[in-house]
């Protein structure tokens, strides 16, 4: 039973979205704060993600928006006197804190007790060293490795081991700075990434086991030992692929009865090793020639995979762990899915599901596009069926990738030769999979594939079967190839019948379920709910896979729209594939379908179902791609109609709208011919802002500043068939409303940009409230009261406006939630979302535009992963390339700033010497020597320089910024033909950046001396 | 892959179209479905299956082949005993293994053993109605539809399948000095296996062996095995069981043994809507309070009303109930109603041959 005395814990949570760390953080934390909500335990969450659901006061009874590091949440301790701590549940940002927090002897003095795994077992899994030394003593065999502190010794030991070499990293994030190496040169050149990716600059150098698979196993433990291996994951990609990075299948399906219980049992006893208390992964790498494994690494808290495992399962890893952690025994949890057994037992699953990560590398310019040891993907999905193939093509058509399925997509029909798909598979291009089923249609065998590859025969057969099939589609039943998962728009045919609805319910069928956790199939004959119930019911698009642009806060909106809803409807239900999220917590939504966000599978679902209407407004980039197809199809739209959408959407009718009005815009065109294009320039000269109709977070947004560049842009572009937007660039500074509507009255919040116009607002660092003129924010204001009731809006929008010279332009209206929803929303405690569907449904009570009054600034600040994407410039412009947010609040801007800024990783005060450069803002570049070097050396770059700052050469500083002697680089804009191995030694050294003057001098001004305030989120209200 | 066609028929007149797979031929028995998701081999030939349809609720089957039979001192590795022993296999998918010690394919194993196999049904929809209806009489025909499925259907409850799985004769392996008597009512081999490893001799019997005959063995101990079919009407072994414990030779009843047991010494058993076949199950000790997730395969239960008399109950099912082990005190008698052996399952409760042997050394 739990312990009594705990009556108030702390949380601590991942931060902002970034890779390897995403939304399987808000969703782990928030099953953890349901537990403890449920013993009556008060909770505290430490988390500075404010567009996780998390931080919002369903889940959590206080929050605090600081940075999950020691100087905050000692001050939180301080002042809150927890009893107990959970780091578990916040990724390796969280447990790292723990760690910290209890070697500084913090946690020990104010006698607040670590819940589940104790410290000592955290150190005993992620020190590479003492996890060998644990193993060993306990016979458990690891691969022939030593851990080294040091370049000699890493040296030593790899001369002992021979090449190829495994090189590992302890207390990493997402195998940052791992690698495989082939030779001694390798090895030195990987060896300075691997010991500043350490936390403890400790690394690993391990034989590498090429060709072995990858298995992982789930492990839940309770005090007393009693233990359940709740499931076993099967990685496609061989060892040598980061486990985030691969194919994954669960239940494992290539192991027999004697390899599985032989590893699972190997499983428990590294738990038990450790001292587990709580939940563990355990990694084993297996020989495909024999029955040899090694254990490779286990992560004693929740983890991308155990999210995975989670809801491939629909055991409640997280929450289990928490009630284990308040000391539970096993047997005693309930399992939330059937409602009659316990938790103490194994998941039998009837049915498959693939995972396949989504990576952006495209977005990255001369990111490697190669994948490998370390993590580079930014989202996942699951396809779930009842055969390989099913689960298989459903998972690729949700990567929204633009590939219908394995088969019959872009690289399926391309002319790619037999030399490029073997380089492409042999090189571990992003989607394997999708290459090797081209190698099939080109006549490859299952052993070439292989052996370019690596990847079990098993999966490999698989694919060739679907291109087989494929390939002989005319003479197959479209039953026998529904089956095998082809979509309709694979097969150039509409399919009338309609797939079975299956429950996922963890013991195969032998109980009842008590929870409406579901999939569809074509391999099915019956139906496991009852179908066709009438009634008021609302069917909810979720944000599917996350991408550079599309991250948790689309997931926030999502299960907003679905709490509020719940008092309008009979029924609401949700659609979403994306393991990580909490909109697919089968526990906190009422009725979800983990399925495909295609409009086959959506309308398919909704008329067998009888569903009312659909709610595609809180979905992001897909909802937004989805909503006119659907209302074709003849589906009932929840919310502003189609039309006005249309009207957003469409660049002219947008733009008549704003004449009518009498609003400002920036000069425009969308030019589907080069003569329009030319006449445009020639009207309004260069730069210009160029980009595709329908996109979001600016993928293909480029500044232009000459003809040959235009060009270049335009070369692969199909003009005639999708229009040009070419778009004047005004200077100034960037504003948005995020406002909710009931057809004519507004409720809006404001917020401002730190950085100029021109650098994507995703990118920015943003404030609330607005902080500029009072008659350009008057007039904002009016334009959203306007448009709300010229286009009859009801729910949630965004305007976006550029202000310059005082006067506002709008220069983009998205009908529809926006990124910054969570974030306005949380600053002044009222939910856009909640007034957004009761303005569908009811007047607001007032008249005009209304603004809740803000009490305190609110700051936001991008985290971006330079150091994941070895190569990648870093830079800002107008497409969007990070990841996820940080935010704070203060009774000043530069604290609420400050406090954000620091939130994000790997941001800290500069304590040695600051780089400062740049060819632009140097305005604000000049100031900041001034500022700073009263507290830090101030270098600059020759031929960049900024005042005041001690010129050096580039080789200098890159020596300067190996030896660590800078922590922090100031530059501005993209001058990559003069400092892009500046930017890429800084962020492979993980040394924080600020890559834009504006901002570098706002934070300069704050580093010293801000006053902060360390309150919890409501006080600020 | 053959492509032609099979039926299943159900008692409830349910009929079910399939692909067939295996032998050209029909198998008739009781209906019911395994949760566990790997371990075919071993599953398929477990006698404790002899009589029945075995319903898959993973829907692959097949995916690392089947290995080819290795003995280890007269005891099989990967399999439970010579030959398949359903008679019937039902599956949502049939696959091809590529593993490095598959020896041949599913589909080729079950035809070379003459057992007719069905792939293309929704098992899940299956599962549910042997879960909502309990067992179920079925037929299962490759190749042409029958007529009158009926006049296959044999009352489970009544047949005699040990008869079938039981050995004629005694089996004996060499090992130890001291030497334990299994009475084989379809022993499995990872029981013999477990034993033998404890360093044993074994004595497998013909199930109805008389109490004197295994007494002439001077067993260390006596093994009452699991096996097929309904323990009441096996009053031969209930009869042997109640001598053999009057010598307090310790007794170690596995499953159907547990439940002679039980029937032996005055308590009840009763017929399961639907059974335990799964590998995920816990059972928790009440001595200790530990859990382990074992192995069960039976369709008969003893609950705890009904335990036998000098009976206290071991291990618990926190699920259902349903008594899952039992020590009689001063008779040295321990049951497992779960498989200690697994095979297919976990190791978690392999320790308890050791109890075996320590019960064993303390009689002495």
């Amino acid at each position: 039973m739990p312990d009594k005395k705990i009556k108030k814990v702390v949380v601590l949570g991942s931060g902002p979205i970034k890779i390897a760390e995403a939304a399987e953080f808000d969703y782990s934390g928030s099953q953890a704060l349901k537990a403890l909500r449920e013993e009556g335990i008060e909770s505290i969450l430490i988390n500075p993600n404010v567009a996780t659901v998390q931080t919002s006061y369903d889940m959590a009874d206080k929050v605090y928006l600081l940075p999950v590091s020691t100087p905050f949440i000692k001050k939180v301790i301080e002042k809150e006197r927890p009893d107990g701590i959970m780091i578990g549940f916040g990724g390796q940002t969280a447990l790292n804190a723990g760690i910290d927090l209890y070697r500084s002897g913090i946690l020990n003095r104010y006698g607040i007790r670590v819940l589940g795994t104790s410290i000592e077992g955290v150190e005993r899994a992620l020190s590479r060293e003492k996890f060998k030394e644990t193993m060993e003593k306990c016979g458990i065999e690891t691969p022939p490795s030593g851990a080294a502190k040091n370049r000699e010794e890493a040296l030593y030991y790899a001369d002992l081991i021979g090449y190829p070499l495994m090189v590992r990293v302890s207390y990493n994030l997402g195998g940052r700075g791992s690698a495989v190496v082939w030779s001694k040169a390798e090895l030195e050149r990987e060896l300075g990434i691997a010991f500043s990716s350490s936390k403890t600059e400790e690394i690993l150098l391990e034989r590498y086991l090429s060709g072995w698979k990858e298995i992982e196993y789930e492990v839940v433990m309770d005090r007393f030992g009693n233990s359940a291996v709740t499931a076993c994951i099967e990685n496609m990609d061989p060892m040598g692929v980061h486990t985030g990075e691969s194919t994954v299948v669960t239940p494992a399906q290539t192991l027999d009865n004697y390899e599985y219980q032989k590893m699972r049992s190997t499983a428990i006893e590294v738990a038990k090793a450790i001292g587990l208390v709580g939940e563990c992964n355990v990694q084993f790498a297996l020989d495909p020639k024999s029955y040899r494994y090694y254990v490779i690494e286990t992560n004693p808290r929740m983890s991308r995979s155990s999210a995975l495992a989670s809801k491939a399962t629909g055991y409640p890893l997280a929450y289990v762990s928490a009630k284990l952690a308040l000391g539970y025994r096993l047997y005693d949890i309930k399992n939330r899915v059937s409602g009659a057994t316990t938790a103490c037992f194994e998941p039998s699953l009837d049915y498959i599901t693939v995972k396949i990560p989504r990576w952006d590398l495209a977005k990255f310019d001369n990111a490697k596009e190669s994948i490998g040891t370390e993590m580079k993907s930014i989202g996942e999905v699951m396809g779930i069926g009842r055969n390989i193939e099913e689960a298989l093509q459903k998972a690729v058509r949700m990567l929204d990738i633009g590939e219908p399925g394995i088969v019959g997509g872009k690289i399926y029909n391309s002319r790619m030769s037999r030399d490029d798909i073997i380089a492409a598979l042999k090189g571990r291009k992003p989607y394997w999979f999708l290459y090797a089923a081209k190698a099939f249609k080109e006549g490859m065998s299952v052993d070439e594939v292989y052996n370019a590859t690596l990847v079990d025969r098993f999966f490999l057969e698989k694919i060739r079967g679907i291109v087989e099939r494929y390939e002989n589609r005319w003479n197959e039943g479209i039953d026998v190839l529904k089956k095998l998962g082809f979509s309709d728009e694979q097969l150039h045919a509409k399919h009338s019948a309609t797939p079975s609805i299956k429950q996922i319910d963890t013991l195969a069928g032998e109980y009842k379920a008590a929870t409406s956790y579901l999939y569809t199939t074509y391999n099915g004959s019956d139906d496991d709910i009852e179908i066709g119930n009438s009634g008021n019911k609302l069917l909810i698009v979720g944000a599917g896979v996350f991408r550079i642009g599309v991250s948790v806060e689309f997931d926030w909106s999502s299960f907003n729209l679905h709490n509020a809803a719940k008092k309008y409807f009979d029924e609401v239900a949700l659609i979403n594939y994306n393991p990580e999220t909490v909109s697919t917590d089968w526990d906190q939504v009422g009725k979800l379908y983990f399925e495909e966000l295609t409009a086959e599978t959506i309308e398919k679902i909704y008329r067998k179902e009888r569903f009312s209407s659909i709610a595609t407004f809180a979905a992001g980039q897909i909802g937004n791609n989805l909503s006119k197809t659907l209302e074709f199809a003849g589906l009932n739209l929840f919310g502003t109609s189609g039309g006005s959408v249309d009207v957003a959407e469409d660049r002219n009718k947008f733009s008549r709208l704003v004449e009518k009005l009498g609003l400002k815009q920036p000069a425009w065109v969308a030019a589907t011919s080069m003569k329009e294009i030319k006449r445009f320039i020639s009207e309004n000269g260069f730069p210009v802002l160029v980009r595709p109709s329908y996109v979001i977070g600016g993928s293909s947004m480029r500044i232009i500043r000459n003809f040959k560049s235009l060009m270049q842009f335009i070369e692969n572009y199909k003009l005639s068939k999708y229009p040009l937007v070419i778009s004047k660039i005004i200077s100034g500074t960037e504003a948005e409303l995020d406002c909710a509507s009931d057809g004519s009255n507004v409720l809006g919040v404001g917020a401002q940009h730190i950085e100029e116009a021109g650098v994507h607002s995703g990118d920015a660092t943003v404030v609330t409230p607005f902080f500029g003129g009072k008659s350009a924010y008057e007039k904002m204001k009016a334009a959203a009261v306007s448009i709300a009731s010229e286009l009859s809006i009801k729910g949630v929008f965004n305007i976006q406006f550029i202000i310059s010279r005082n006067e506002p332009y709008i220069i983009e209206l998205n009908l529809r939630a926006s990124r910054s929803m969570p974030f306005s929303s949380k600053s002044v405690g009222t939910n856009l979302i909640e007034y957004g569907v009761k303005g569908i449904f009811e007047k607001y009570g007032w008249n005009g535009f209304y603004e809740p009054k803000h009490n305190a600034y609110m700051v936001k600040t991008p985290q971006f992963a330079w150091g994941s994407l070895r190569g990648a410039y870093p830079y800002l412009g107008p497409e969007m390339r990070s990841t996820g947010e940080s935010a704070s609040m203060d009774m000043s801007m530069g604290a609420a700033l400050i406090k954000s800024w620091l939130g994000a990783s790997p941001n800290r005060i500069p304590e040695k010497a600051v780089l400062v450069y740049g060819k632009t803002n140097q305005e604000y570049l000049n100031y900041i020597p001034r500022i700073l070097s009263k507290y830090n050396r101030i270098v600059t770059l020759e031929g960049a320089e900024v005042k005041g700052a001690e010129p050096l050469d580039k080789n200098s500083i890159i020596e300067l910024l190996g030896r660590k002697e800078i922590d922090l680089l100031i530059t501005d804009n993209d001058i990559r033909d003069i400092d892009y191995e500046i930017r890429r030694a800084a962020a492979d050294l993980s040394i924080p950046m600020v890559l834009n003057g504006r901002l570098g001098k706002e934070l300069a001004m704050r580093f010293h001396g801000a006053k902060l305030s360390y309150n919890e989120l409501s006080s600020y209200y | 892959m053959r492509k032609e066609k099979a039926y299943l028929y159900l008692e409830d007149d349910t009929i079910l179209e399939g692909i067939g797979f295996g032998a050209q031929k029909i198998g008739a028995g009781e209906a019911i479905f395994t949760t566990s998701m790997n371990g075919y081999p071993e599953s398929l030939t477990d006698p404790s299956y002899k009589g029945q349809l075995l319903v898959v609720t993973h829907p692959l089957v097949g995916n690392y082949g089947v290995p080819e039979k290795v003995y280890k001192n007269g005891i099989l590795a990967d399999f439970e005993s010579e030959s398949i022993k359903v008679e019937g296999l039902v599956i949502s998918e049939l696959t091809e293994g590529y593993k490095w010690n598959s020896f041949m394919n599913l589909d080729t194993w079950l035809e070379s053993e003459g057992i007719p196999g069905i792939y293309g049904i929704d098992t899940r929809m299956l599962t549910k109605k042997i879960r909502d209806n309990g067992v179920l009489g079925g037929v299962l025909s490759v190749g042409a539809p029958i007529k009158n499925y009926k006049k296959y259907l044999a009352d489970y409850e009544k047949k005699n399948f040990i008869a079938q799985v039981s050995p004629r004769k005694p089996i004996e392996y060499k090992n130890g000095r001291q030497l334990v008597v299994v009475v084989d009512m379809g022993v499995k081999h990872g029981i013999l296996a477990e034993l033998y490893k404890l360093g044993y001799s074994l004595a497998r019997v013909p199930y109805n062996y008389p109490a004197d005959k295994i007494l002439s063995y001077e067993p260390a101990g006596v093994v009452y095995s699991n096996g097929p079919g309904n323990p009441a009407i096996l009053k031969d072994v209930i009869k042997s069981f109640t001598e053999v414990a009057e010598y307090k030779i310790p007794i170690f009843g596995i499953c159907l043994g547990h439940q002679i047991a039980t029937l032996a010494f005055g308590g009840s058993v009763e017929k399961m809507k639907f059974g335990h076949r799964a590998i995920n199950k816990a059972v928790i000790d009440m001595n200790t309070r530990r859990s382990y997730i074992t192995t069960h395969n039976h369709g008969y239960a003893v609950y705890p009303s009904g335990i036998p008399h000098g009976s206290k109950v071991w291990f618990l099912s926190p699920d259902d109930n349903v008594v899952e082990g039992l020590i009689f005190k001063g008779r040295n008698i321990m049951t497992t109603q779960f498989h200690p052996e697994a095979r297919p399952g976990t190791n978690d409760a392999g320790f308890i041959f050791s109890y075996f042997q320590k019960m064993i050394n303390n009689a002495r």
